[in-house]
């Protein structure tokens, strides 16, 4: 219960909407900015394997984060959605194989696949509400394992252990979506689109709903809620956010098979929430860059101080055991808690007299 | 089991007409048109086999993870990891001593003392934080999955069957009549039989241990409520770790009969937490009656799913979690 409780007693509310008041704090633009003209700086490897798979897993992980911060729900199957998204992507739009594909249009095939992805998560969610806290992760965790056999074993819907391979991305308005420069702006929409939805459903009627529905849910079903069909409500948006991260993840790579929704992959995106923190909707994305960043440079890392090479999932796990004892908040609230200890350090001297 | 019937005679019945169709397609000789419609008995046959003791090996999985949930609330996600080490344990002294009998007794001390490490340094130090517990499991899978790929590499072991083990053994079920008249009996492999008698064992010995001695009654009063049974003097934090360490030597023991069923590659950690998790949503959490019942179920679905729908077998297993869940969501057998 701890990681999602430990948020409960210190609420952030008062600070984020000071914040909010003041458009935010000067680094958070700063941040945006840098995303915005980031072509110019980076190149293509960057730009894509690095920042833009840090957005798509991040824009999953924040799914999670939606459910786990808000909701009280830690779900295993988030990148199970996800992979659906992207395998119906792959049915009803074109690919290489030709038997299973139904050749629709891209502005067909994607609402589709993301209706079709909503729908799964919200009945799967449907499932879980049936059971509470740590119940959830056991249903979920069936759920993502039990989808991943299946995509193993199913040859007619999900092509095996083969997948769908040379998916066909969008190409309009003379412009090929996948080339790096507007795959990354497209992923930065998305990304932003999902950040700024997840932050302010958190602070609607729905959002303060489910928070109660978290923190109390006997006492807001008294209160006349239906606390059930808040939480598939919840399940539904964050199916439709870690959907829409999936079908960028399908256009990223141009092929899907059984190893895009293996148990450690979805457990992956579990770590990268709890490692950046599940508070914040911004914490998937420092979790996301971090793993990312680790993912990419592990391999070089461990090599130039003479270790062997293959060991980053042992670095990815043993850093998460260190973050769930030390810290169940995560970097984000590493960080805040760094700043709220260094804070009155530094300012009660200067200006502490005028403002209180 | 009387009160069940009164309560819902209609479901009873059905209860009924399922076992007795299920006995009659094992015990009767198949009239032709059957036989046509979906295939041989003997498939049938060898496939209840194999699901059935499939399942013993499910339960002595299942039946450690279910305990370990019951008394400590303590979803044990590694609890895989633990299966697949225990095997590789197994694997290791059978190579070594050339001893199949002695690779289990390894597997189950060797295993358990790994148990007892893990709840001594770290579960104990946070009782109570059901989640946080459950995202360390899922850390130390991570690391012993690395970790045992580090040492073991990508290959299948498969762990040596014991010469007086090796060979089918013959069993009283007709397969099938052949026209002379001679009936044709089943043959099924003796190492099979064997283990799922072992656990079958086992399983009855849990059950008498846990309702027939004085350290079953205090882990029985500690799945209702450990703190009263606390006040009352029990040393709790030692029934912990001896619950923890047995439930982590099953998970071993059973590395070892997968073994030498099956092979052991990495994967089979999460196939073996995935197996546990479906028995005990099914069967209810914390009770071994559950887990059997459970194990049983999942096991022969498993594999009559496989022999007749072949790319949707899993779907089937799936489908009775989600029509448990819909219809008894604490579970088959769950106490509570």
């Amino acid at each position: 219960m701890s990681i999602t409780q430990g948020q409960r007693l210190r609420s952030p509310a008062p600070a984020t909407r000071a914040v909010a008041q003041n458009y935010g704090p000067p680094a958070a633009w700063i941040v945006a900015a840098l995303l915005l003209i980031l072509p110019l700086i980076a190149n293509g490897f960057f730009l894509i394997e690095i920042f833009g798979t840090t957005l798509i897993l991040g824009i999953i992980a924040l799914s999670l984060m939606f459910l786990a911060g808000y909701g009280g729900m830690v779900s295993l199957m988030q990148l199970t959605i996800a992979g659906f998204a992207g395998y119906m992507f792959a049915i009803f739009g074109s690919s290489g194989s030709a038997n299973i594909s139904l050749n629709w249009p891209w502005w067909l095939a994607t609402p589709m696949a993301l209706a079709l992805a909503t729908l799964f998560g919200a009945l799967c969610g449907a499932l879980a509400v049936r059971t509470e806290g740590i119940y959830t992760i056991m249903i979920t965790l069936a759920v993502g394992s039990a989808f991943y056999y299946f995509t193993n074993q199913n040859w007619a819907l999900f092509n095996g252990h083969t997948g769908i391979n040379t998916i066909v991305t969008p190409h309009f308005w003379g412009v090929d979506w996948r080339a790096d420069t507007p795959f990354y702006y497209v992923i930065l929409a998305v990304a932003a689109l999902c950040f700024a939805a997840v932050s302010y459903l958190a602070r609607s009627p729905f959002g303060l709903a489910l928070q109660g529905a978290r923190d109390n849910p006997r006492r807001m079903a008294a209160l006349g809620f239906n606390v059930n069909a808040h939480r598939v409500a919840a399940y539904a948006f964050a199916s439709f956010v870690a959907a829409l991260g999936g079908i960028l993840q399908v256009w990223n790579y141009g092929q899907i098979s059984p190893g895009s929704v293996a148990v450690d992959r979805a457990i992956d995106i579990l770590i990268i929430a709890v490692v950046g923190g599940v508070t914040r909707p911004v914490g998937p994305f420092i979790g996301a860059l971090i793993f990312v960043l680790l993912r990419t440079f592990a391999l070089d890392f461990l090599v130039a101080i003479g270790l062997d090479g293959n060991r980053f999932r042992l670095i990815i796990g043993l850093g998460f055991l260190v973050i769930v004892f030390f810290s169940p908040d995560g970097v984000v609230g590493l960080w805040e808690r760094w700043r709220r200890r260094s804070a009155p350090a530094l300012t009660r001297p200067s200006g502490g007299g005028g403002h209180g | 089991m009387t009160k069940f019937i009164e309560r819902n005679p209609l479901w009873a019945l059905v209860l009924l007409a399922v076992i007795a169709l299920g006995l009659w397609l094992i015990f009767a000789v198949w009239p032709q048109g059957l036989e046509d419609a979906i295939g041989k008995k003997k498939v049938f046959l060898n496939a209840v086999f194999n699901g059935v003791t499939l399942g013993g090996l499910y339960f002595l999985v299942a039946s450690g993870f279910t305990l370990i949930f019951g008394l400590m609330r303590n979803v044990n996600l590694a609890h895989g990891s633990l299966y697949l080490f225990g095997g590789y344990i197994g694997y290791g002294i059978s190579v070594w001593t050339g001893s199949w009998v002695l690779s289990f007794v390894a597997a189950f001390v060797i295993v358990a003392l790994v148990g007892i490490v893990m709840q001594i340094l770290v579960f104990s130090r946070m009782e109570g934080q059901d989640l946080r517990q459950t995202m360390v499991t899922i850390g130390l899978s991570i690391v012993f999955a690395d970790l045992m790929l580090w040492a073991f590499g990508g290959d299948f072991y498969q762990v040596q069957t014991p010469d007086w083990l090796v060979g089918p053994v013959q069993l009283p079920f007709l397969t099938a009549v052949k026209s002379s008249g001679e009936s044709v009996y089943l043959s099924y492999p003796k190492v099979r039989l064997v283990i799922f008698a072992g656990s079958v064992v086992i399983g009855v010995a849990m059950w008498l241990v846990l309702n027939r001695t004085r350290i079953g009654m205090i882990v029985r009063a500690g799945v209702d409520d450990r703190e009263i049974l606390a006040a009352m003097g029990v040393r709790i934090r030692l029934v912990f770790v001896l619950v923890f360490a047995f439930g982590a030597g099953l998970a071993g023991m059973a590395g070892v009969v997968g073994g030498t069923f099956q092979s052991l590659s990495p994967g089979e950690d999460t196939r073996f937490l995935l197996a546990s998790l479906v028995v005990v949503i099914v069967g209810g959490m914390g009770s071994i009656p559950g887990a059997a019942l459970g194990a049983l179920i999942i096991g022969l679905a498993e594999q009559l799913g496989s022999v007749y729908i072949p790319t949707y077998a899993i779907v089937v297993t799936f489908v009775i979690m989600v029509a448990v869940l819909a219809v008894r969501p604490q579970g088959l057998l769950a106490g509570r």
